[in-house]
This record gives structure tokens, sequence and C-alpha cells, in this order.
């Protein structure tokens, strides 16, 4: 059958799509009274109009990056991981553990070091679900989301009765010591004599976030392991006729992707809060999901969706913020990406894909 | 004679490809005729518009001298054209009487409808010798009985005209040679029959005049009688073909496969293998013949490493571990196993993935495509690229992904994988099923050649032909045993027929 060229496949679909979700999201701010044209300008201005916007559009992109790339990784081995949330959550918990209970002497170090025990706690989230699919075939969209809820109740019960100071009414550790703060964009820009806002809570993760990109990339595509989850991605029993062990792929898979989703946790709880909090994720984990279809799995790809996706937050904000339009009709509009660019995706590409078949008179389906 | 069947300018495109270009064909009625050709020739494709599954681009159907438009099933059945699929469409717990009526009850009550269709079927066995139990439930009946009753189908639905898609495919020798009886009187009762088949010793068996496809054309139809396989063979293929295989006799070496006692039993607990003990000596091929489902692929599997049994195994005088879970397919190859599985799309090519990534499929670990911890992808496309024109692969691009190769040409990735890296012992399966004639004489040459080298080869496949023209020895298997061996120069398809539908010779295996 015809196939389009792939840049039509990589770049036209999703435009289409996401102007589809545009359109439609139009009609419910019209719908409500409000001026769509003027509520985009809003965003635009909002979310990149000025540093302080992009200092929070980049500082959500970077966690959409991270939790994104955590989809995609296990969407290679077609493993649904749904529990970025959770995995995130616990890798909150290896940033304030590491910052709080060992004495850094620089934020350099502390970054490596919470990095790592972010990503090794946001891993170990993942295993149990990874194992319980390998060996006891429990599907592993159901324990991930479970596991979620868990991590939910445990943190509440760690920052409740076990982290929080002595004192203090609020569900959180206590502030990280100075030598762990990261320095922010406004920080890394200055020496340079670019001016970005101060007040921006966008870090030097974000460049963490991009190398893990590159770090996907070269991992997926160029090593062994990247060829043995591709293909057992793609089939199960031709990867058996390989030799390629299915427990082994599936747990390791699983604990990159958590590792990945716990990564997270640097941008906000070590370079934004400086604390651990309750629902320091704020759902970056789903949206991670709609991330990884959006940008097709790839690294490249995850990165451009997240930044729209950084987009929405950060416009959506400031639109609560300025207009009479409710905060909650953000969320549709962010629903509405996410239903067009990932789920319907196929709504957009069947024409497309005819659209550049030859025409034979009397094309017909079978 | 009006034609029973007459198809002027059928043209039938799917996007780019061409699968029918103005086709015309007349069948005469109350004869056989047979339309061969190669996969992708455009058989299956010219029958699908005959049965209104696909409508033509362009063109005219009549039958029976009036034109017909067949916009789907119901229309052709009511024009009375019948169809027997290869993929039976039957459902398996209900009676056969159940599934005769299916589609085709007379009223919202069954009980007239099945009182009906049983007076209906006897007048049918009595007719034409088509004897099945209405009341059996299909699941229990054998193959060749499963298929009468997709001829009584279609027989009760008033078809006068039956389509045969690769009938034989799943039958044995014997059933085989009973369907063509049926088919014959069918005929001599008037009825039109259209088999379609890719064996050309069917062909010359059965049918009365014979259609040659090729490309989506329709290249010849002649009186069977005035043609041969050779002529036919080249016909199909556009050049002349060798249609047997040129084999000196073997020199066979050492012992470098043993296997004893080998058991095996599914997840239900029905026993697949049932004590299998052969050997292969370097240099020869044992051909393991059988109806399919007979435990040959279990046998290749185990052997293969995808699945653990019980009993002994010796490769090259050394025991190897079968029993244990850890015994999986990538230290078989690291034991100088080759392995061209049954399956080529589901097992033994990532469809998804480009040729080149598939050379070196199961052989990824390999020192030579590793470097730094990377996969060293540029030497493996450049490895692949010259394999892929030492084995003739069309296109020979090795960037194209396997699912854009023709079927022969996949396999053909496959083999030349497994073949290059001269293992010691090679397991092939159906190596060339779904494969044009053309491959098949090249895969045939392939494996030929690496027997002169010394390999061991174990071969199944269930096309009697094939065993009987590559083997050195040949093994029979019937439920998971092995019935007999013979040299291949010591037996004749009557015999292995015989060993094939479980009739244990005089004399003992």
């Amino acid at each position: 059958m015809g196939k389009m060229p792939n840049w039509a496949d990589a770049v036209l679909v999703p435009i289409i799509s996401l102007l589809l979700a545009a359109l439609l999201s139009a009609l419910v701010i019209l719908a409500i009274g409000e001026d769509p044209l003027a509520a985009l300008q809003l965003m635009v201005k909002g979310a990149l109009g000025s540093s302080y916007g992009w200092g929070y559009t980049l500082y959500y992109t970077t966690n959409f990056i991270f939790t994104g790339l955590a989809v995609a990784v296990a969407f290679h081995a077609r493993l649904f991981n749904i529990g970025g949330e959770g995995q995130a959550m616990l890798g909150g918990l290896g940033v304030a553990l590491a910052c709080l209970y060992i004495p850094w002497p620089h934020w350099a170090l502390a970054l490596l070091g919470a990095t790592a025990t972010a990503a090794v706690l946001g891993a170990l989230w993942a295993l149990l679900p990874a194992y319980l699919q390998a060996r006891r075939g429990s599907h592993i969209v159901i324990t991930t989301i479970m596991f979620n809820f868990i991590a939910s109740a445990l943190l509440n019960y760690l920052l409740v009765n076990v982290m929080r100071p002595k004192g203090s009414m609020d569900p959180a550790t206590a502030k990280f010591p100075e030598p762990t703060h990261l320095p922010t964009l406004h920080d890394m820009l200055a020496p340079l004599g670019i001016a970005f806002s101060k007040s921006a809570p966008a870090n030097i993760s974000l460049v963490i976030a991009v190398l893990a990109c590159a770090a996907v990339w070269v991992l997926i595509w160029r090593t062994r392991l990247g060829y043995e989850i591709r293909a057992f991605g793609h089939s199960e029993p031709a990867a058996h006729y390989a030799g390629i062990n299915a427990t082994r792929i599936t747990v390791i898979t699983m604990l990159i992707s958590g590792g990945l989703a716990g990564m997270m946790a640097i941008n906000t709880t070590m370079g934004e809060a400086e604390r651990l909090v309750l629902n320091s994720v704020e759902g970056a984990g789903f949206i991670g999901i709609a991330v990884a279809l959006m940008g097709r799995s790839h690294p490249a790809g995850v990165l451009l969706a997240a930044l729209l996706f950084g987009f929405l937050y950060q416009g959506g904000a400031e639109l609560a913020l300025w207009t009479n339009i409710p905060r909650e009709l953000i969320v549709v509009i962010q629903a509405l990406v996410i239903l067009f660019t990932g789920a319907l995706d196929n709504m957009v590409r069947m024409p497309l894909e005819r659209l550049f078949t030859p025409r034979k008179p009397g094309i017909k389906k079978g | 004679m009006t034609p029973a069947i007459e198809l002027q300018g059928i043209s039938k495109a799917f996007g780019p490809v061409q699968a029918n270009k103005d086709i015309a064909l007349k069948v005469l009625p109350g004869t056989i005729h047979g339309i061969i050709g190669e996969n992708g020739a455009g058989k299956s494709t010219l029958m699908s518009i005959l049965y209104g599954f696909y409508r033509a681009d362009a063109g005219e159907i009549r039958i029976h001298g009036t034109p017909v438009t067949l916009n789907d099933s119901q229309a052709a059945i009511a024009a009375g054209i019948g169809m027997v699929f290869q993929h039976f469409k039957l459902v398996e717990n209900f009676s056969v009487l159940e599934n005769v009526i299916l589609g085709a009850e007379d009223g919202r009550l069954l009980r007239p409808s099945l009182a009906k269709a049983r007076k209906e079927l006897r007048a049918l066995a009595h007719d034409y010798g088509l004897n099945v139990d209405p009341d059996a439930c299909i699941e229990d009946l054998g193959v060749g009985f499963q298929q009468r009753v997709e001829i009584l189908k279609a027989l009760y639905r008033k078809a006068d005209i039956l389509i045969l898609d690769e009938p034989t495919g799943v039958l044995t020798p014997a059933e085989a040679d009973q369907l063509f009886r049926i088919l014959r009187r069918l005929r001599d009762e008037g009825k039109t029959i259209i088999l379609i088949t890719h064996k050309l010793r069917e062909i010359m068996e059965i049918t009365d005049t014979v259609s040659v496809m090729r490309r989506g054309e329709m290249t010849a139809t002649l009186p069977t009688a005035q043609t041969n396989p050779e002529d036919l063979a080249q016909r199909m293929v556009g050049r002349k073909v060798l249609l047997r295989v040129d084999k000196a006799p073997a020199q066979p070496g050492a012992t470098v496969l043993e296997i004893n006692g080998l058991c095996l039993r599914d997840a239900t607990g029905v026993a697949r293998l049932k004590s299998v003990s052969l050997t292969v000596r370097a240099g020869e091929i044992l051909g393991i013949a059988g109806v399919a489902g007979n435990g040959q692929s279990e046998l290749l599997q185990v052997l293969g490493g995808m699945r653990p049994a019980q009993g002994q195994m010796r490769l090259n005088g050394k025991p190897v571990d079968i029993a244990s879970p850890r015994a999986d397919a990538r230290t078989r190859r690291a034991l100088g196993i080759g392995h061209v599985p049954e399956d080529r799309q589901r097992e033994g090519l990532i469809m998804q993935f480009s040729a080149w990534e598939n050379s070196v499929f199961g052989y990824h670990h390999d020192s030579g495509w590793q470097r730094y911890g990377l996969m060293q992808n540029a030497a493996i496309r450049d490895a692949a690229t010259a394999q892929m024109h030492r084995f003739d692969v069309r296109p020979p691009n090795p960037a194209l992904e396997a699912r854009h190769f023709s079927g022969g040409n996949q396999q053909k990735l496959v083999v030349a994988r497994e073949i290059e890296r001269r293992p010691d012992l090679l397991l092939i399966g159906q190596p060339t099923r779904g494969v044009d004639i053309g491959a098949i004489e090249f895969i045939h040459q392939q494996i030929m050649a690496l027997r002169d080298q010394g390999t061991a080869i174990l071969l199944v496949s269930v096309e009697l032909d094939e065993i009987l023209s590559l083997s050195d020895r040949i093994a029979v298997m019937f439920d998971g045993q092995i019935m007999g061996e013979r040299p291949a120069t010591d037996t004749d398809e009557r015999e292995l027929g015989l060993l094939m539908a479980g009739v244990a010779p005089a004399g003992g295996a």
C-alpha cells in the first residue's frame, strides 16, 4: 500500500492534529463567550513573550521530557508504563534523601548524586510491576497505575509522619541546604551577558533532560540492548527465536523507564521547590504519555512535544490568571490536544496517506 | 457452449500495485479449471473479485452468459458461486449441520432449517460421495472432513461453480486423493470447478484446462493434456526452471546431531513429542515428512532452543542441555546450530526492521558487530549489502524494511543469515512455504551446497515433493512419533503417505 514520505509522517500529521485541536478549542472558547484569538494571543505572550514566561515554559518542558522519555523507552518494548507519576514521586523521595542526609560540598556533585538516587528509586518503583508482568503475566498497565496510588500514600505517610520537621504544619521536608541549590537559567545565562528572569524556575535540569534525550537515542538505536528492546517490542515470538530473554528485557526496560521518570524530580524538587512537598509531580507522569505518543517515541519528537506541552501548561496558567476562562477549560484544551495528537492520530494519517498515494481510478478499500 | 464463467478485461489495482491486469478467462461448464501462478501473481485477487470481496476497477463478469455485478459474497452465492477457502471458515464447536445452515437459515426458528438441511445433506452425500456425519462436532473432525463440510456448505447454497483455494495444503496425500475423487464426481455431475494451486503435479493430475497467471496477467490458457510441468513452470516464472534438484550422492561424515527419547508436553499437558530419537550426520540431509501439526514444529523448536523438553540431545558427541529454561536459542546458536524457522514472518524476521538489522538477528551478540558497547551499524549494513547480492535478494536495498520484501526474498534473507554462519547443524522448517518457484530453485541449491560442505541438515517440510527431492534419508512423523525412516532412494510417495497417515508398515518401523 501507499507510503507517505517520512517528513509528512513526522511533521504534517502532528501539525494538522494540532490545528484540529486548536480549532475545536476555539469553538469551546467561543461557546463560553470569550474571544479565542485574544486567548491565543494571551497564551503566546504569557508563555513565550518574556524570559519569565520562557522560564516557566522550559521548566514544565523539562518535566515532560523526562516523563515523555520514560514512556517512550517502554513503548519501544511494547510496554505501556503509565506509572510515571508514582515513579517520579519516588524520584522526589530519592532527591530529598540525597539532599537532606548527605553533606554536599558543591551543587554539581549534589546534582549528580541526587540524579542517581532519584533514578534508582524511580527504577525500583517500576521493578515490581515489571517483574510481575514478565513472570506472572499481571498486566503492566494495571500494576503501574496501582503503584501510583501506593506511591502517593507512601509519600503522604513519609511527609506527614517521618520527614516533616518538628513543629512544622506543612507536610513537606525541611528546606534543602544551600550547597544543593541548583543554578537557574538566570544564573547560567548571566555570565554570557544574557538577561533572564530571576524568578522563573527553569534550571540546569533542562540540560540534563536534553542530555537524556541524546542518551536515549543512543540506547535505542545504537546499542545491543536497544536492538533487543525494539526487537522484543515488534515481535515477541521472533525475539524468543533469536534467544532474547523476555523477562530480562521487560525488567531492564522498565528499570530504565522508571529511572527516567524518577529523574524528573531533580527539576521540581531540587531545582524549584528545594524541598520535597506533597504532590510534587502534579500530573507530569500522565502528560508524559501524551508527549511520548505525539513524539512517536523518538527522543527528538519527545523534546518537541514536551516543549509544546510546556507552552500549553504555562500559557494555560496565564489564561486562567488574566481572563474569565476558568481553569477547567485549560484542562479541556490540553485534553483536546492529547486526544488529537495521541489517540486520534490515525484519523489524520489515513486521509493524508491517501492524498500521498498516486491516485488510480477507483481505488477502494478491501 | 456458453461458458459458466466469462471474465473480460478485469483489472484491479491496490494503490500503485496492479494486482490484476486486463484479465480474460472462460471456464466451460462441467470442467475442472486450474489456475496456477506464483505468490503475488494475482490468483487470490481474481478469485476475491469473483466472490464479491473486491470490486474490479474495470471489466465484466458473466455467469452462464448473464452479466452480473458482484458487490458482496451474498451476490456471488446468489449467482451460484461457492468458495472453499484455504483456511476454513467453520465454527469449531458447532455441529456439521449447524455450520452448513449458518448464514442460510430459513427463518427465526432453527428446527425447520436443520431438518431441511439434514435431508439435503443426505441427498448430497448420495449424489457426490460426500459422506460426513451431520451431527459430528467440527473440532472432532479431521482436516479432510472439515474441508468436505466447506464443500457441503457451498453445495447447500446451490452453488454450481465451486472455487477451491489451495485445497491440498493441509491434506495428506491420501486425503488429497479422496478430495480429487470428490471433485471429479462433482464435475461429472455437471458442476464447474476452479482449482487454485501452486502445485504443478495437482494441475496435471486433475484439471481439464489450465490458466497461468504471472504478475497480474493471464499469460496462457490451454488444455492440460497439451502441456507438462516444465512448460507450466516456465510460463509461471517467465524463464526456464530446474524442477528437480541436482544432487550428488551424499558423503555422510561423523554424527553431528543425536537425540534420544525426546519428549515434550504442551501447556495443556498433551504430549507433542513422544520419545523421538534420530541422528543426523555431517554432510547429509534428514528430511522429516508429515502432515502439519504432528510434532515437527515442536521438534524444531526444541532443537533450536525455543522450548525446553525431556530427553537427551548430543551435538558432535557432547551433551546439550535441553531441559533447563536457561537453555535458550542464544546458547544453541553459540554451539553452531543454525535455524531457519517455519514461520519467517512471525519468528525469523522482525518485519519492521530493515534488511540489514535483520541480517544479524540472533547473532547480534557476536563480537564482530560490537565496539565500545555500541552496535557497529555501518559494518553490519555493509555486510548485509554484500550478502543480499550473493543471495540475489530483490530489491538489494539493505535499508528496506523486511515487510516490504516478497515472501521469497524474505526467506532468502533468513536463509542467507543462517547459512552464511556455516553452522555445524542447520535446522530448516518449511524452507519454501509461500516462496515463488524461482526462489525455491535458488534456496534448494543453497541447501544442497551447504550439505556438500559438510553441514548436517534437518529439514522439516509438509511438501512431500520437497522432502523427496532434497533429503538423503526421510523420517516420517505422525502424532509426535517417528513412524519410520527410509533412505530417500528407497521409498516413494505411496509408502510415505501411509506412514504420514499413521499406518505402521508391515515389518515395523
